[in-house]
């Protein structure tokens, strides 16, 4: 059984796809799909990474990533964040909250692979 | 010296005015009075008035008080079109 | 019998003529062309209700009895007439600027929106007009009865109470029908007033006629008939003068106190300047109409057996004389004025019932909330209808009861006393600003107090309602209170004896209670309001509700003015502040005309207290009351002056504050944009390259799979040129670059047209909608395509967005002049008021639900309507999200 990776985003298709190159790769994949309790997820069942949208439904990927780093943890848990936005401000905003690693949409599956893997070996 | 004059005329027409909405109020007043008179004929035995006589009086009376209030509300209106008859 | 068949048929037929009457006028009042219908013949013709059976019928009796006495009750209300410039001016200014539905709603506003002393008015004005109705009743089956010839048998009897009850309910039905239409804010019933003035008509010409067929046909000419008069029984004047006085003032008090008076004379009026004209034809009309009653008494008296009943000689003379059609004349005039007064009695009486009682009486039982309870429209005009059958079926009832007989004869004069006890308090009202509430319900109460034990109770007969012992040596046997000798004095005519000593009482007492206590603020405010009403044109302000919620405001006001009617109010309010869109400011002034156009509906106090419930109770300020006592005229154009200057200002602040909010709103808006349209470009873009990657890379994959991919690239693709389509269509438009097509279409079928696009695929089955087809035949000159392209994406949202369980939309068009108002309003939670700013802005989303668009669905929507010369907006407090598109029928090329 691989590791597993919570994928946190509201977009079906990207969903989709995402999870088909995980899968293939051989990682346990779940996914959620709005902000409101995605903290509760999280804590919930720990994975080995998180994947996390910027633009969610109920709460933004910054807020929910503040409050995992800022509170109660999971501190260490790798966070790979996904934004549409592309603005450098994002990226400060991320980096600010603790994210691991930050990429813009549209990406190269073989880049989200292998940020993967690498957030999970480090 | 006519716009002295103007303001004269102005004043004086005002002036009818009011004392026309005097009158127009004065109408009840006089009515009232000249209904009270059959208060003051005598009854009873010794003489008195006669119902014939005492009708013509009562709507003599009435008939004058409806003429001359409808000649003071037509007075009235076309005193009205200057000022709105505001007061009270 | 074959007289009685005629009778009864001529009789439907004038009933018939008189709803036809009725309903042409509320057809032609309705269409805005019945100018004529309000003239001041029509006014003045209305006031003549005053005229009831009692005049037509009693006033003959009355003289056969008592010689010249009748003429009082004409001469009093003659002198109120004449003297309009006095009372009847003001009252009926007050009345309008007020908008009063009654007497006991005037009483209860002058004297602070007191509901209690409304209740009060109207319980007193029910229990001295029901003897009134029943008295109507009973003359219309005592002329019938003298056609039918029938005695005093049981099945005579039995028939004429048959006869009575369906009088009532033809009456009750009438009044229902054309006085409770609609819910007027004028609370004016034109088709009822038209049927009225034909019916003053019909009796007066009706009395003439017996009149002049009496002096010239019977009685020989004219100084014939007069040695006749000096000849009778009645042929000297032998006036006891405390009577003719009293009785002159009794009705003159009665004329201004009546409830149906005041609903003819004030409710009804609509223009001021129609009095000036009833000043003098009204006691025309009644000089007229008691011109020949004397000479009919007197002829009768002398023709007709010993012992026939002199209250029937106008229809008995022509009868006994053979003059059968003439007869059915009188028999209609009489008819006429039994009807026209019953009619607006019942109307009058039920606006207070349902007013004061009914009304106040549901809103306490639902809880209060004026906003959360169902329709308070239809609850007014069932408690109207219901009250209005109440009267009358009380009229029947104690017509059954008291049996028909002599009881009745005497209750005119007795009634009229009862109402002439809200005189003291309505002049005091209107002239003294002292008059304080507590004076007016203690003088109130005295006054009848002392009417009944008096007056009314005693007119039922000695040993009947009050104890011979009571009426020979007083109550408890204290010698100073019997009822026809007050603290001793003997000798008196028990009318006018109860008149004086009721009306004085009720003014001493109201005087001095008014002054001992101390009057509430509100109070203070309406007293300077009806005293000065004529200074005050513009009214000071009673309300400072910051707190209220317009929202919640134009909800209630929608259910009592009707949908309409209420948004025309809160548009041209919102405008008049400045404000865009359909919510003003709760601002003092909004709330008080608002408070003043549901009283039209409810009454004042009722509109008070709705409004008090959303406004939370805030009532006067300290501002309000410094208004009302610098009164000088200086302080007054001063303060005036300041008024103006400081509205000015802050109507510039809230203009200024409104852009403030939306330039930042926007500049928010414009920082996102460019995120904005970055993440909606990028978001397919990332599905597209994610799967052409997993197609072009991976290996193995299924046929499912490949065609499950290569479809989402598809989609995605679609999207992004849809989205990049919107930008386009929108900067187009937004540039004015656009060309329009303009075509004529018919707007049902443009309707048909874009539901048919909006609703197809999945999740559109368990989606309804309600249309008025025939409301949607409009022919519209415009670009059908850009319009349609505003349905679809309304329909559209609709769909995506209400989310109620079975999810409906209900489309409505009004034709506005030269425009078509078309709604859409689905039952779903609607659109908060934050929201409601920003959803026509670009990439604005509604809370957190996405639905594939990316928001610039109603930014182009707007954008179509102003190039169409219309508008969308969004229509708060309609239950769901609404939105109101207005549409000029002929698109204007102005531009080109």
């Amino acid at each position: 059984m691989g590791k597993s990776v919570l994928l946190i985003e509201d977009e079906p298709n990207i969903i989709e796809a995402i999870s088909f190159i995980l899968s293939r790769d051989g990682w346990a994949v779940s996914t959620h799909s709005n902000g409101h309790d995605a903290v509760d997820v999280v804590r919930g069942a720990v994975p080995d990474i998180l994947i996390l949208d910027v633009m969610l439904p109920g709460k933004s990927g910054f807020d929910i990533l503040r409050e995992l780093r800022e509170t109660h943890g999971p501190e260490s848990l790798p966070v790979l964040m996904l934004t549409a936005r592309g603005q450098l401000k994002d990226r400060e905003m991320a980096e600010k909250a603790g994210v691991n690693r930050f990429m813009t949409k549209p990406f190269s599956n073989a880049e989200v692979l292998e940020a993967v893997r690498d957030l999970v070996d480090a | 010296m006519s716009k002295r004059q103007s303001s004269v005329f102005l004043q004086r027409r005002n002036y009818r005015r009011r004392r026309l909405v005097d009158l127009i109020r004065m109408m009840p007043v006089i009515g009232a009075l000249l209904w009270a008179v059959p208060l003051l004929w005598p009854t009873g035995e010794d003489g008195g008035v006669t119902t014939s006589k005492a009708l013509v009086y009562v709507f003599l009376v009435w008939f004058g008080l409806v003429v001359v209030t409808a000649l003071l509300s037509r007075l009235a209106l076309t005193a009205q079109v200057d000022e709105n008859l505001k007061d009270g | 019998m074959a007289t009685l068949n005629i009778l009864v048929a001529v009789c439907l037929i004038y009933v018939i003529f008189l709803f036809v009457v009725a309903f042409a006028a509320e057809r032609e009042a309705r269409r805005g062309k019945g100018g004529w219908l309000r003239s001041p013949l029509v006014y003045t013709l209305s006031l003549s209700i005053y005229c009831t059976a009692w005049t037509f019928y009693g006033a003959v009796g009355y003289a056969a009895r008592s010689g010249l006495e009748y003429l009082t009750i004409y001469i009093g209300p003659s002198l109120v007439m004449i003297g309009w410039w006095w009372i009847l001016r003001k009252l009926v200014r007050i009345g309008r600027a007020q908008r009063a539905t009654s007497i006991a709603d005037l009483i209860s506003s002058r004297y602070g929106k007191s509901n209690l002393l409304a209740v009060g008015v109207t319980i007193l004005a029910v229990i001295g007009t029901t003897p009134y109705i029943a008295l109507q009743l009973q003359s219309v089956t005592l002329s019938f009865a003298v056609f039918s010839d029938a005695g005093s048998t049981f099945e005579a009897l039995a028939d004429q109470e048959s006869t009575a009850l369906l009088v009532a309910m033809g009456l009750a039905l009438f009044t229902i029908l054309f006085g409770t239409r609609n819910l007027d804010v004028n609370e004016r019933h034109h088709g009822v007033v038209m049927a009225i003035a034909v019916e003053a008509i019909v009796k007066l010409f009706a009395l003439l006629a017996v009149g002049v067929f009496v002096v010239w046909g019977v009685g020989g000419g004219l100084s014939e008939t007069l040695d006749k008069i000096d000849a009778s029984k009645i042929g000297m004047w032998e006036m006891r003068g405390d009577r003719w006085a009293s009785l002159i003032f009794l009705s003159a008090a009665a004329f201004l106190c009546l409830p149906r008076m005041f609903q003819v004379m004030v409710v009804e009026n609509d223009d001021e300047s129609h009095l000036r004209t009833a000043s003098w034809a009204f006691p025309a009309y009644i000089m007229v109409m008691s011109l020949f009653v004397v000479p009919i008494a007197v002829v009768g008296l002398d023709l007709l057996p010993e012992g026939s009943n002199p209250d029937l000689f106008v229809l008995t003379l022509p009868l006994a004389t053979g003059n059968e059609g003439l007869a059915m004349l009188s028999f209609l005039g009489g008819f006429s004025s039994a009807t026209s007064m019953v009619i607006v009695a019942a109307l009058a009486l039920s606006t207070m019932v349902s007013n004061h009682i009914v009304m106040p009486i549901w809103l306490t039982a639902t809880g209060g909330g004026a906003t959360v309870s169902g329709d308070v429209r239809n609850v007014v005009i069932l408690a109207r209808r219901f009250s209005i059958a109440g009267v009358v079926f009380l009229g029947f009832l104690y017509f059954q009861l008291s049996g028909g007989g002599t009881a009745l004869a005497s209750i005119g004069l007795v009634s009229f006393a009862g109402v002439a006890q809200f005189l003291p308090v309505l002049l005091g009202g209107v002239f003294w600003r002292g008059a304080t509430r507590n004076g007016a319900f203690a003088g109130l109460t005295v006054g009848f107090m002392v009417w009944a034990y008096c007056l009314m109770l005693p007119s039922f007969g000695p040993g009947v309602l009050i104890p011979e012992t009571v009426m020979e040596h007083g109550i408890f046997g204290i010698d100073w209170l019997r009822p026809y000798a007050l603290f001793g004095i003997e000798g008196m005519d028990p009318l006018v004896h109860a008149v004086l000593w009721s009306i004085s009482l009720n003014s001493v007492v109201f005087f001095l209670a008014s002054l001992i206590g101390f009057p509430t603020p509100l109070e203070r405010l309406q007293g300077a309001q009806f005293v000065n009403v004529y200074e005050h044109t513009e009214n000071l302000q009673s309300w400072s509700g910051s707190f209220a919620q317009s929202e919640d405001l134009m909800v209630m006001s929608q259910r009592i003015l009707g949908a309409r009617e209420a948004q025309i109010l809160f548009e041209s309010e919102a405008q008049r502040q400045g404000v865009g869109g359909y919510l003003p400011e709760p601002s003092p002034d909004f709330l008080l005309v608002l408070e003043r156009e549901l009283s039209g509906s409810v009454g004042a106090a009722t509109a008070h207290a709705m409004i008090g419930q959303i406004v939370g109770g805030a009532s006067v300020s300290v501002e309000d009351l410094m208004a009302v006592a610098d009164e000088t005229a200086q302080m007054m154009e001063y303060s005036s002056r300041l008024e103006a200057k400081s509205e000015e200002q802050s109507r510039t602040a809230r203009q200024l504050r409104q852009a403030n909010e939306k330039l930042t709103e926007i500049s928010v808006q414009k920082d996102a944009f460019l995120s904005q349209v970055s993440h909606e470009l990028r978001t397919p873009m990332t599905s597209i390259r994610a799967f052409s990657e997993i197609l072009r890379d991976s290996e193995r994959l299924s046929e499912v799979e490949k065609v499950k991919y290569s479809s989402i690239i598809h989609d995605e693709a679609l999207r992004l040129t849809r989205l990049l389509d919107d930008l386009l269509d929108l900067s187009v438009l937004e540039n004015g670059q656009v060309n329009l097509n303009v075509q004529t279409g018919d707007l049902g079928a443009l309707l048909d047209h874009a539901l048919a696009s909006a609703l197809t695929g999945a999740g559109s089955e368990g989606f309804t909608v309600r249309r008025d087809q025939a409301k949607e035949a409009v022919a519209l000159n415009t670009d059908l395509d850009r319009l349609s392209q505003v349905f679809i994406n309304l329909i559209a949202n609709a769909r995506k967005y209400c989310d109620a369980e079975a999810p409906a939309l209900t489309i409505r068009v009004v034709q506005n002049g030269a425009s078509v108002l078309v709604d859409f309003v689905d039952n779903g939670s609607g659109i908060s008021k934050k929201d409601q700013a920003v959803i026509f802005e670009k990439f604005a989303r509604v809370g957190e639900m996405k639905a594939g668009g990316a928001g610039l669905g109603l930014a182009i929507c707007r954008e179509i309507m102003a190039r169409l010369g219309g508008s969308v907006n969004y229509l708060p407090g309609q239950g769901g999200a609404a939105f109101r598109v207005i549409v000029p029928r002929t698109l204007r090329k102005a531009a080109e």
